[in-house]
């Protein structure tokens, strides 16, 4: 029985990475590989087609460095807070709470964003458009606050008291304690847990499709409307581009390039985790 | 504002979501009706109707209420495009074609080889929106030809800033917003701005949700967009209509001046033709009355500008004196 869920699982992924590869391969049978990598257009519905990938590339990377430059600081504060100055009541309650934002809908989130979070920002950037990487960037950067602050919280703790017992013996502040002591201590962790994070924010779809908007535009102007790759997936999923044709054929082409990028996340999170774990006895 | 959005989209979702537990309660009564009911003034029969996709929305709306009305009629709506649809038509393959233009010559002289004649029926007026944000104050009117040169394959990459149009605009990036591709909208203005088979640049935000295009307008000073005329009507507080200039000085999209044909090139009639040997049939008369006495109401609510009433009363009498 387990085995066969086991295997369910496995075979799963064997066919969506099956589908992802031969749909991309029929597609770089048409589109040459270097025009999809060079070219900064990306139009496949229009008259002028275009295959340039790095619009959306740099959509997705926008959003999701937003997301993260909002996401570590404040994850990696609460989670040194509540492992080592919180008490431990505080904690108990703060910490499901947090990891609560995760299980709010994702649909909810984009629409915060595009009808709380981008209001706001016109009063103090008031040439920023309506849709715009900046509030989808933010609101994701909450959203994965406890992918980073939970995991990396468990991280701290695990080291084992004795050293951190040790570092006040030798008289060190609980502030020095905190970052040259536990946080070098529990690095591996957090690294794990930011890289998951980072490949959690570049697969987001519903928060970008919402709040970001839909034109594929190579810029790292945080203020414009751009498109990312999950968001560009989505607006030809819904549309009517005949099934089979080569229009249709970008949505694999561009969900190959967001697995790429998250498959080599991922291992290096594997690797992270497997080179830098301090072992403690 | 931004909640009276968000209620519109939830209410939309709300509409779909009944208009289907309507349709399946409608079909099974339809059944019941159909077995149960006398069959005084009930019509058997076959409507087939191909042709634009442009009047196709219209079409089916009311095909779909007609259904309703007359559930042992079976009314097929194809989308062939005005064209294709008229080709079915000569061959006396349809009864009634969609059409977003007036018949071609070419298409009259096929009709006339295959003894088939014809009613042109106006139906309703198609009308685009060139829309702004209300705080765009140096764009009061916009030229056909400036239209082009923004929104043309060219203009992809190049024409990326406000006085690139106009040198007095300012020196900002210009924001577009736009029907995507899929959308009859699109491939209207595609064509009478960039010309038969272009079609546009691609570097706009591109949406087939209509209520997309009103938020980003409505929250971006640099932007420009059109779609059509009754969405502008619903979002008329937070957005600005353009003026277009086709030398003659500019002239706003309203009800009036879609319907009397002063507002130019972004409007025009569309149609049915109804040929004369349909034109026997009781069911495909019935339909047509239904047609034009509903369109009115039906025009608006799918994006459309209805005709004046007493046109519909003239189009009535019309058909009327056609099948005698």
């Amino acid at each position: 029985m387990l085995k066969f869920s086991g295997a369910i699982t496995v075979l799963t992924t064997f066919g969506i990475i099956w589908v992802l590869f031969s749909e991309s391969f029929s597609f770089f049978k048409e589109v040459s590989i270097v025009e999809f990598l060079t070219d900064n257009q990306w139009t496949p519905l229009f008259a002028n087609k275009r295959f340039g990938i790095m619009p959306l590339i740099s959509g997705t990377l926008l959003t999701t460095a937003i997301a993260l430059s909002v996401a570590l600081p404040l994850g990696l504060s609460i989670a040194i807070y509540l492992s080592e100055y919180a008490p431990k009541r505080l904690r108990l309650i703060v910490k499901p709470l947090l990891e609560m934002l995760a299980s709010i809908p994702t649909v909810v989130y984009g629409f915060f964003a595009l009808m709380i979070v981008t209001p706001f920002l016109k009063t103090i950037l008031p040439n920023i458009s309506g849709f715009n990487a900046l509030s989808a960037g933010i609101v994701m950067g909450i959203m994965i606050i406890p992918f980073i602050s939970s995991m990396s919280e468990d991280a701290l703790r695990s080291v084992p008291k004795s050293i951190r017992e040790a570092s006040y013996g030798i008289g060190a502040t609980r502030l020095q304690t905190a970052f040259r002591v536990m946080v070098p201590a529990a690095s591996s962790g957090i690294i794990v847990s930011v890289i998951l994070a980072f490949s959690r924010a570049i697969g987001e779809t519903m928060i970008v499709a919402i709040a970001a908007g839909q034109q594929p535009r190579l810029t790292l102007n945080p203020l414009v409307p751009i498109e990312t790759i999950t968001a560009y997936i989505v607006q030809v999923s819904l549309g009517d581009v005949p099934h089979g044709s080569l229009e249709y054929k970008t949505i694999f082409a561009a969900g190959m390039t967001l697995f790429v990028f998250t498959f080599i996340l991922n291992n290096i999170a594997f690797w992270v985790r497997k080179k830098f774990r301090e072992e403690y006895e | 504002m931004p909640c009276k959005q968000k209620q519109k989209i939830k209410m939309k979702r709300q509409t779909i979501i009944s208009l289907f537990i309507a349709t399946v309660l409608i079909a099974a009564c339809g059944t019941n009706k159909s077995t149960n009911q006398t069959k005084e003034n009930m019509l058997i029969g076959e409507i087939k109707i191909d042709g634009s996709s442009t009047v196709y929305p219209i079409t089916e709306a009311i095909a779909e209420e007609y259904r309703i009305e007359q559930p042992a009629v079976k009314v097929t709506v194809g989308v062939s495009g005005t064209g294709g649809g008229f080709k079915k038509f000569y061959r006396g393959e349809t009864d009634i074609n969609d059409a977003s233009r007036p018949i071609k010559e070419k298409e009259q002289t096929a009709c006339t080889e295959n003894n088939i004649s014809w009613i042109e029926l106006t139906v309703a007026y198609d009308g685009l929106a060139v829309i702004k944000n209300p705080a765009n104050d140096w764009l009061s009117t916009i030229t056909v030809e400036e239209l082009k040169k923004l929104w043309e394959p060219e203009a992809q990459e190049n024409i990326l800033y406000w006085n690139q149009i106009r040198a007095e605009w300012p020196n900002k990036e210009i924001h577009l917003y736009g029907p995507g591709v899929a959308s009859g909208t699109y491939d209207y203005f595609a064509e009478v701005i960039c010309g038969k088979k272009i079609g546009t640049r691609g570097d706009y935000t591109a949406s087939e949700d209509d209520n997309v295009l009103v938020q980003g307008i409505a929250t971006d000073k640099y932007s420009l967009g059109f779609f059509g005329l009754a969405y502008y009507e619903e979002n008329k507080d937070k957005l600005d209509l353009v003026a277009v200039n086709n030398g003659n000085g500019g002239i706003l999209p309203s009800i009036e001046t879609v319907s009397s044909g002063v507002y130019e090139p972004l409007s025009r009639p569309i149609f049915i033709y109804v040929s004369n040997t349909a034109a026997t049939k009781p069911e495909v008369i019935n339909f047509v009355h239904f047609y034009l006495e509903s369109a009115s109401a039906i025009a608006n609510e799918v994006g459309y500008v209805s005709l004046p009433d007493e046109k519909y009363q003239s189009e009535i009498a019309e058909f009327n004196e056609f099948i005698k």
